[in-house]
């Protein structure tokens, strides 16, 4: 790559050192001329100017010890809980401002007055160093290749092809015992994430949709048309008290079973396999969104669109929440329901689809 | 082996010092003699720094670190990383007898009832935030100026890699407390771990301790934000600083100022006092922030809960762009063979890392186009490296873009536009608006590359309007000094690589490499006909001044 390197193809300016001196000076304008004389300040020159600023920075000395005393006592004095109306902060915590701001004027002042000292009192001649290039010079490049190479002889590893290849096989595979260890970090997935809570449930022995505030299982009537109502599983073998949030997994099953629930006019549901999943125009759908996982909160009752508030993923819960918009790549899973005897509404049985964000095993 | 022979009574050579002066010079000779202080402070007590006000930058950065670091040593005493769950009743009534974890209550506790604990939880949040954008701004001082140019395209690798970490370090940080907003970003992390093909539904199990969320990711995340990666980022930052010492500062053109020197104040004692000052006007300016302005008020949020979400969940603004990214992506998904590949996730996933590692690698692309060998400690006015600069800028478009895109909305409710259309908006404005934004500052480089050379043929405007005996009126003109003028032309202008003859001396066809095709139209693009403006030569600047008095 050399023949179209050449060094005659770079810039002059500063390899040919242009000259700092007289001469050059005359007979190119552009020349450097070398660094300009000082400038005294009013503080070299006079000495009263030169005290007031003494004066002034020792002031900011002063106030920091001051504020310094002033965090102590803001520390004893004010209590913890206490709130006052600053405008135009609002209501605050009267002891976070008061130490903030004690706090903050103690080191400012600390560092307004060196900085201060150091523009005013401290001499500002600008002086020039010399740099000194990274690079060694030749001779010490090889004289450092000499020894090296010494070294690699008298080591004797590019002779011992056969300790030279073990050790490098040695030192390639220790490292995966590191790996093996992390093993136990976690459990495997199996088949964990294609099922939920909704899975325990059977046609003969159904789970009933408990409605997450009041706690209450739910009958169709209980639910308006355009309204959203969040449902989690009730009681089931497993789980005889049904979902509870002092249960020890709660966290992990509601991140799977939480359900949304809406009404719709039968004949607006579009989809057909839709309508027939849910009971008189309720439908139950995972409130899981498909994308990375966020619930999804925001419905909109004339267009029965559902809206995930973290990326804006939009379904459409009347065409079998069907994707219409954002970054969410596939419907948001519906569940089956039906009604127990004494009219509740229940699952038959768990979702058809895995809830939640996709990965790789998810099979459609 | 010859110190076999060598006599035991043979000391070690005996200090032949003079006494001591006072006290501390005694003190420091006592150091002296076991650290060997001297030597060192010889080369660097006296060290030239220059003045600039953008070399701040990198110190607010180091300063916000240190405050991360006290302030962080502070909140693990009081805090518990603990998913285990408990019943708050703390002093902050509206969470009263509400199951929170263990470390969301002791988040409420250190706000609450430590005195001063509210205090360092944000002075510790709003240090990260300035660190965070200090790196940035730092970063562009030193991509705008060159300044990443050999020697110090291995310091640029560190910055780098400190501004990768502490975005890293900033969101595991932000994921602690175990509140509402936090448990919602890390299920974000959750879904993208879980996009990766092949691996990522192990590699999350893994993580998580199994399925979502689990109890462990708190303690495991504490232990990586306070231990692992400041652990790493405190010796990048040691071999950075190092880095900076024994290559020096660089400094701008001007007079006196050569590649050969370095010219400012001395180490002690203005650069001490400036530089120690400067500490603590950062701590103090930060402190004051932290009265003031409330970040991250996780009480208001509420524990995480997988089935609850706040409206309003944004990431931290310097995530702002991933989260653009994973926004605007379109959501497609491959369905094959029994599996999935999220690629709606996967390729934003993939993109973020990518732009960055793009960045990383600039210096060493720039310094292939231009096979510059030599060191450079004199910075490069923006201007006079337009395809760098717009680069940059483009860089810098790319990313506003994509945050629009992370807070579209913010952006809609804000200013009452639809929020698809946001959206549209920022999937096509990310190609198109960073390509205008490149030739536009490209443009405007060559404008004042322009301007430059017309004020150093033609000198400064007076503002002074002579009439001629003939009656014309012209503004008088005046020359510039020759340190201004030496400062305006003293840049470096490459010449385009060509490509080699195809013929040999010997009229053999050459063979040329794709390699060399590439860099020879690299090499046209920076630095070709249209993309710097010739700069004056001393025989133009003679001509014109020699010739005709008035111009
Ligand atoms: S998680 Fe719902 S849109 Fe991303």
């Amino acid at each position: 790559m050399s023949h179209d390197m050449s060094d005659d193809k770079l810039p002059q300016a500063h390899a040919a050192g242009e000259g700092h001196g007289e001469a050059a000076v005359a007979d190119n304008p552009f020349a450097d001329p070398g660094l300009p004389p000082h400038e005294p300040r009013r503080t070299d020159i006079d000495e009263r100017a030169a005290k007031r600023a003494e004066r002034q920075v020792s002031l900011l000395f002063i106030v920091s010890m001051l504020a310094t005393v002033g965090f102590i006592a803001s520390y004893v004095s004010i209590d913890a809980d206490r709130i006052v109306y600053i405008f135009p902060l609002g209501h605050i915590s009267a002891l976070n401002f008061a130490l903030g701001m004690t706090l903050g004027v103690a080191l400012f002042c600390i560092g307004a007055g060196a900085v201060h000292w150091a523009r005013t009192l401290m001499s500002d001649v600008e002086l020039p160093a010399e740099r000194h290039a990274i690079e060694a010079d030749d001779e010490t490049r090889a004289d450092v290749i000499e020894q090296f190479k010494t070294g690699a002889a008298e080591s004797g590893f590019g002779r011992r092809k056969m300790i030279r290849n073990t050790l490098i096989g040695s030192m390639a595979l220790v490292p995966l015992s590191g790996v093996m260890l992390l093993r136990d970090l976690g459990p495997l997935p199996e088949k964990k994430l294609d099922v939920t809570g909704w899975n325990e449930a059977t046609p003969n022995a159904p789970i009933r949709l408990v409605n997450m505030n009041t706690n209450e299982p739910m009958k169709a009537e209980d639910i308006a048309v355009g309204s959203l109502t969040f449902a989690k599983p009730g009681p089931s073998a497993l789980r005889p008290a049904g979902l509870q949030e002092s249960d020890e997994d709660f966290q992990e099953a509601i991140a799977k079973d939480a359900l949304m629930l809406i009404r719709i006019q039968p004949n607006d549901i579009k989809d057909a396999d839709s309508a027939a999943l849910g009971f008189e125009g309720v439908l139950a759908y995972s409130k899981i969104c498909t994308h990375v996982g966020c619930p999804i909160s925001l419905y909109e009752q004339q267009t029965h669109h559902a809206l995930c508030p973290c990326h804006q993923s939009t379904f459409d819960l009347s065409d079998g929440a069907r994707v219409i918009f954002g970054p969410a790549g596939h419907p948001l899973p519906q569940l089956k329901i039906v009604t127990d005897a004494s009219g509740y509404l229940v699952a038959p049985g768990g979702f058809e689809h895995p809830v939640g964000p996709s990965f790789w095993e998810r099979s459609e | 082996m010859s110190s076999a022979s060598t006599s035991a009574k043979q000391a070690a050579p005996a200090s032949t010092r003079d006494k001591p002066a006072n006290k501390a010079e005694a003190a420091a000779d006592w150091v002296d003699g076991r650290l060997g202080i001297y030597s060192l402070a010889k080369a660097n007590l006296r060290k030239i720094f220059p003045d600039h006000w953008s070399f701040m930058l990198g110190e607010i950065c180091l300063y916000s670190f240190i405050i991360i670091i006290l302030t962080g040593v502070y909140l693990t005493l009081f805090f518990k990383p603990s998913m285990g769950e408990v019943i708050y009743n703390g002093s902050y009534s509206p969470l009263d007898g509400i199951r929170v974890s263990e470390a969301y209550a002791s988040t409420l506790n250190i706000s609450f009832e430590v005195r001063g604990g509210l205090l360092i939880r944000q002075i510790h949040h709003w240090a990260a935030i300035v660190f965070v954008a200090a790196m940035f701004v730092h970063m562009m001082r030193v991509f705008f100026t060159g300044a990443f140019r050999k020697p110090r395209e291995i310091n640029w690798l560190f910055g780098f890699l400190l501004l990768f970490l502490g975005f890293f370090d900033g969101f595991l940080g932000y994921s602690l407390p175990d509140d509402l907003l936090s448990g919602t970003g890390i299920r974000f992390m959750e879904g993208a771990i879980l996009a990766v093909p092949l691996v990522g539904t192990y590699i999350s199990f893994f993580l998580f301790g199994g399925e979502f969320p689990g109890t462990d990711i708190v303690p495991r995340f504490f232990t990586i934000h306070v231990l692992l990666i400041p652990g790493i980022m405190l010796g990048l930052l040691v071999a950075h600083l190092i880095l900076v010492f024994y290559h020096k500062h660089t400094q701008w053109a001007g007079p006196g100022k050569t590649e050969k020197n370095v010219v400012g104040m001395p180490l002690m004692p203005v650069y001490m006092a400036k530089a120690g000052g400067f500490f603590f006007l950062v701590f103090g300016i930060i402190a004051a922030m932290s009265a003031i302005a409330s970040v991250n008020p996780v009480w208001a949020y509420g524990p995480y809960r997988p089935d609850q979400v706040s409206t309003d969940a944004q990431p931290d603004w310097y995530m702002g762009f991933a989260e653009g990214l994973i926004r605007v992506m379109p959501g497609w998904e491959i369905r094959a063979w029994g599996h999935t590949l999220n690629l709606g996730v996967f390729i934003p996933l993939m993109l973020f890392p990518l732009v960055l590692a793009a960045i990383a690698v600039y210096p060493f692309i720039e310094g292939w186009i231009t096979g510059d060998k030599r060191e450079h400690h004199i910075l490069d006015r923006p201007r006079n490296a337009p395809v760098r600069t717009a680069l940059g800028a483009a860089w810098i478009s790319l990313y506003l873009v994509l945050l629009s895109g992370g807070g579209n909305d913010l952006i809609a409710t804000h200013f009452h536009l639809s929020l698809n259309d946001i959206t549209y908006f920022v999937r096509i404005g990310s190609f198109v608006v960073p390509v205008v934004v490149f030739f536009v500052t490209k443009r405007w480089c060559l404008g004042l590359q322009r301007r430059d050379k017309e004020k150093v043929l033609h000198g400064r405007e007076t503002g002074v309007i002579k009439r001629l005996p003939h009656g014309e009126f012209i503004e008088v003109h005046a020359q510039l000094p020759q340190g201004t003028l030496h400062t305006l032309t003293s840049h470096e202008q490459y010449e385009p690589v060509e490509l080699p003859a195809e013929v040999d001396e010997n009229g053999v066809a050459r063979k040329v490499g794709l390699a060399t095709k590439t860099r020879a139209k690299l090499s046209e693009g920076y630095f070709g006909e249209g993309n710097q403006i010739p700069k004056p030569t001393p025989e133009e600047h003679k001509e014109i001044t020699s010739g005709h008095g008035h111009h």
